[in-house]
């Protein structure tokens, strides 16, 4: 008995490492918590996309580790704290429900940096937060969608009603109005971020309700294979989606997380990290619109300037005059919306034909 | 060749004790055969999944956290099973206890008392029974099978929860997320020492299985759901309503469950979310049967099975295996486990195919086996 | 296509893989066994078809490839509960934990590649009837299928004499022993279909419903089919109904969302639940007809006596 805890001692000893707490001469490990599957070929599989993407452009001086289905709730903060254990320097953590966990952790770790994706909380000067404006992308699709639609309605697939997919939605509209003011959205929530099943049916709901383009705010390609099917365009989500769809896909908005990635684990090399919040979009390629594909030249010129605009700071998506949904106005003419209110978006613009649980 | 089971004529004493030796040991010769297959060195990845998991003071407290709501879920089933009643909603009790026991915290969140925390773990209780006595009424009066009814209950609480969090319990000051206020510093079940996140819950679970033990050993009660599950024509004749146990059970098991619940929401994650539980109603079901439905074989099933999540993850981080061959490396523990249970009650004789023939069916009828 | 139609098929599409994989547990319950690993056997059969479709090139190959993995699945839990007599409750849901591990692992190669989607097989003449004739007869080749299982499955168990000895084990494995019949190697038998039926299912999420491979694509839909059985009172027609009330309900809600009512969508996804739960207590408010046809050695061990 003694014999064999000994022999165990030995090979914890072995195996256990002690946690070098600062980086070593010229090598960083990053570690990454994914909320789903890498294999669900959506927010996982991108952020994943982005963790291979840093290996490749740092080599030998980068070391990665990652976790994937890692719940929200009581598992992630034992999660992030198990990666602050085995030495890694930064650690991602890719899901709003990270949130406390990861502020938790951060505490007792200030050596180490902390990455939250699209929260809000940095309660320690080891966090730092990023997220993406998607909602830029959501204008250009929402024009491109009023320009090629013949029945002037577009279905929408929602995940859940937060801020992100509300920003979505208004600026899908927003942009849509701009071409055609009288252009109609059809909603439909599934309640899930990821079921390729029920997304596919809320798509083939409403292609039978009468749209005849399709954009989601879910992350499996379902729809896309069902837009494909019935023979009606369709936007892509998370990544790109054409094989799924190659006559069917307009576009799609690509999160890239590899840019952000690369920058600040090198940030962590250079010595330079400090508490940053990020929120960037198609300016700085953390936003990427897959090729405009399927449609007149026209359209794609359209499609292709306001992107530029939208690149260069010139136009913001949300400038008004717009409406609330209730008629009332949110913003002057002119007026360009805080990026504190779009944070915590909770209300619709004017004519879209849905309510938001309050 | 032909595997064949001879009925013991007692269980027993001998292999209660050694199947789960002989079980981890074919698990060890497996999970080897696994990771040698995968290109990882054997020895390391046991390691990691066994035992780096258990070195360690902070991660004994995780695996306290995620052990107590199994063992507490595990527990109140064990009755359930016990007594017949096919209780696989234990999730959506959870849920609603949970719920039930946020009630103070969420709405009245201004008001810290020592009040606090007993009102909350009442409610909880209250809650998550109040919700298991659905299918219980349903099956009692109506005859409506549990099995279905509180299953898709879980559904139901599941979305009742993410409608709370999005709607009318969403945090004012939380920018729009899905997420309720953090509890007040009183409305936080405190940790069992400094140090480490194991919260009382574990406490909750390990006085609960006792208390369980000792109702089903000594207990009149403890008698009635063993002879009503047995049969309840039995049951009948010592003058044990069969009516009346459903809703027992139910109730009990209910309890125990939001009790799990309003723990984890309070002790370990501090607000409700929109998820609050990886699926620990469905996976207590398994420690229910692997702790062979006694509640003190629960503590030590409930320990193990938090123990093989905590291994997959070391073992993800440290030797780079992806959390699928985590996941399938657990779902072998679990059947050679349970395969290994089997010499509890039963020799195994292999027979030669001629040896084979001459068993010839015996054509006493069989008495009830279990 | 009218709305009316369209929404038909959409219900048909989406009760396919429910009426698959509960036909088979139907069996597998009826037998006396049950097997809680429908999900896990239901993505293995989805995953292993689309691997077959895409490596042939063919989806047929790939059907009878999600088949025969959902069948060798089941094997495993045959020989666990069967042949060692563990707890079918336990390693039902061990079965799901594997499976959902293993099938990722077998996936992964397969991640973000478009499926090929089995081909629609009009009846000729009736599928241009109108209304119903593409709803019933312009389907593809698990549509047809999942009919002919549940029309295959009555029959047999109530008209033929295997399916009497079937579910004379089911209803007591003592008695059916004692008079000569095969109890284990009848639950053996079961037991394969259950898991076969369950690939269908599974193979029909990765070719017809959304052709291609992710991870936990099944969602949940095996859970579905185990309530289905109990929904159904262990009878084939009965099973058949219940799997598209689920689906009309699924449908129905999505279809009222986009039409823009004003409840909150919550409320609408409990909807096929709550249903279920309804109408199963209006029919089993009659007694007799359920005890009469639960399967009274459900999950009780068997173990012959010499």
């Amino acid at each position: 008995m003694k014999k064999t805890i000994l022999a165990l001692a030995a090979t914890a000893s072995m195996f256990a490492m002690a946690a070098p707490a600062q980086a070593q001469m010229g090598q960083v490990k990053a570690c990454f918590i994914y909320v789903g599957p890498i294999g669900d070929f959506g927010w996982s599989y991108q952020h994943d996309q982005g963790r291979l993407y840093v290996e490749e452009q740092l080599g030998d001086k980068v070391e990665t580790a990652y976790l994937e289905s890692v719940p929200e709730g009581a598992d992630a903060e034992r999660a992030i704290e198990r990666f602050a254990r085995s030495g890694c320097n930064i650690i991602f953590t890719t899901s709003f429900g990270y949130m406390d966990a990861t502020n938790a952790v951060a505490e007792r770790y200030p050596d180490i940096k902390f990455e939250h994706a699209t929260g809000y909380k940095r309660e320690h000067p080891n966090v730092a937060t990023y997220d993406s404006r998607f909602y830029q992308g959501r204008y250009i699709i929402g024009q491109i969608a009023a320009e090629m639609s013949e029945t002037g309605s577009a279905g929408y697939i929602g995940s859940f009603p937060i801020p992100e997919v509300v920003q979505g939605i208004n600026a899908f509209l927003l942009g849509a109005q701009s071409i055609n003011p009288d252009f109609e959205l059809k909603i439909v929530w599934v309640n899930s971020w990821f079921d390729p099943g029920r997304e596919a049916d809320a798509a083939r709901a409403l292609i039978d309700q009468g749209v005849d383009i399709l954009t989601q705010h879910t992350d499996s390609t379902g729809p896309m294979q069902v837009a494909a099917e019935r023979g009606i365009y369709a936007f892509g989500q998370a990544s790109d989606m054409a094989e799924f769809g190659p006559e069917t896909q307009l576009t799609s908005i690509v999160d890239d997380w590899g840019p952000y990635y690369l920058e600040r684990i090198q940030a962590v090399l250079d010595g330079t990290w400090e508490q940053t919040e990020t929120w960037a979009g198609l300016a700085e390629g953390h936003v990427v619109m897959a090729e405009y594909a399927n449609m007149p030249d026209e359209v794609k010129a359209q499609a292709e300037a306001t992107e530029a605009s939208i690149e260069s700071g010139e136009f913001h998506p949300f400038t008004g005059p717009i409406n609330k949904q209730d008629g009332s106005e949110w913003l002057a003419d002119g007026a360009v919306a805080e990026d504190s209110e779009l944070r915590s978006l909770n209300f619709y613009v004017e004519g879209v034909d849905d309510e938001l649980p309050q | 060749m032909r595997i064949e089971l001879e009925k013991r004529p007692e269980r027993s004493k001998l292999f209660s004790i050694l199947s789960p030796f002989i079980a981890l040991g074919l698990t060890l010769i497996a999970g080897a055969i696994l990771f040698l297959s995968l290109g990882k060195n054997p020895v390391e990845a046991l390691f990691f999944f066994f035992i780096d998991p258990l070195l360690y003071g902070w991660s004994l407290h995780e695996l306290a956290v995620k052990a107590a709501p199994l063992i507490l879920i595990a527990v109140g089933l064990s009755v359930c099973f016990r007594s017949n009643n096919w209780n696989i909603g234990a999730e959506g009790q959870f849920v609603m206890g949970a719920v039930a026991g946020s009630v103070i915290p969420v709405v009245f969140h201004e008001w810290q008392s020592l009040l606090v925390l007993p009102l909350m773990m009442i409610s909880a209780m209250l809650g998550g029974a109040a919700y298991a006595a659905i299918p219980a009424l349903l099956k009692a009066r109506l005859n409506t099978n549990e099995i279905l009814s509180s299953l898709m209950l879980v559904y139901v609480a599941q979305l009742f929860l993410d409608w709370l969090v999005r709607g009318p319990w969403r945090n004012p000051e939380g920018f729009n997320f899905p997420e309720t206020r953090n509890f007040n510093a009183s409305a936080i079940l405190p940790e069992i020492v400094d140090g480490g996140r194991a919260h009382f819950g574990l406490v909750f679970a390990i006085i609960a299985a006792l208390l369980t033990w000792f109702m089903m050993r000594h207990t009149l009660k403890g008698f009635e759901i063993a002879v009503l599950g047995q049969s309840q024509r039995a049951g009948r004749f010592a003058g044990f309503s069969a009516a009346r146990m459903v809703i027992f059970a139910f109730l009990f098991s209910g309890a125990l469950a939001g009790l799990a619940g309003i723990s984890e929401v309070s002790g370990a994650i501090g607000q409700l979310r929109p998820v609050i539980s990886p699926g620990y109603g469905f996976t207590a079901i398994i420690v229910a049967f692997l702790g062979r439905l006694n509640p003190l074989g629960i503590v030590a099933a409930g320990l193990v099975l938090a123990l093989t999540y905590l291994g997959g993850e070391a073992a993800q981080i440290s030797i780079g295996v992806s959390d699928k061959v985590a996941r399938l490396f657990q779902g072998a523990l679990l059947f050679f486990v349970l395969a290994c249970d089997t010499l509890i009650h039963y020799r195994i004789r292999i027979r030669r195919p001629a040896a084979a023939g001459s068993a010839i069916a015996d054509a006493r009828p069989q008495a009830e086996t279990n | 296509m009218g709305l009316f139609e369209a929404i038909l098929f959409s219900v048909m599409t989406a009760a396919t893989p429910l009426v698959l994989a509960a036909i088979g547990e139907l069996v597998v319950e009826r037998s006396g066994v049950l097997n809680l690993g429908v999900e896990g056997m239901m993505i293995m059969g989805a995953v292993v078809a689309f691997a077959g479709a895409q490596l042939s090139g063919s989806a047929f190959v790939g059907v009878l490839c999600g088949l025969l993995a959902g069948a060798a699945f089941s094997l495993l839990f045959g020989f666990l509960t069967l042949t060692l007599v563990a707890n079918q409750v336990a390693t039902g849901l061990a079965l799901t934990i594997l499976g959902l591990g293993l099938s990722g692992m077998i996936g992964e190669r397969f991640i973000g590649l478009p499926g090929v989607r089995l081909p629609v097989l009009n009846v000729p003449g009736l599928s241009d009837v109108p209304i119903v004739g593409r709803v019933l007869f312009g389907q593809d080749l698990l549509f047809y299928l999942s009919i002919a299982l549940v029309v295959g499955v009555a029959w047999f168990l109530f008209r033929t004499r295997a399916g009497l000895k079937l579910r004379a084990i089911g209803d007591n494995h003592g008695s059916a022993h004692a008079l000569g019949v095969p109890v284990i190697r009848t639950r053996y038998l079961a037991v394969l279909f259950g898991g076969a039926c369950a690939g269908l299912a599974g193979a029909h999420l990765s070719l017809v419903y959304t052709p291609q491979w992710v991870e936990n694509m099944s969602a949940g839909r095996g859970w579905i089919a185990l309530a289905l059985v109990v929904f159904a009172s262990w009878r084939p027609w009965r099973l058949l109904a219940g799997a598209y009330l689920f689906g009309a309900v699924s449908i129905g809600q999505l279809h009222a969302q986009a039409l823009g009512i004003g409840i909150p969508s919550q409320f609408m996804s409990m909807l096929p639940y709550l249903a279920t739960i309804l109408v199963l207590v209006l029919i089993s408010m009659d007694r007799r007809l359920t005890l009469i046809n639960r399967p009274a050695s459900l999950a009780q061990p068997f173990v012959p006596e010499r």
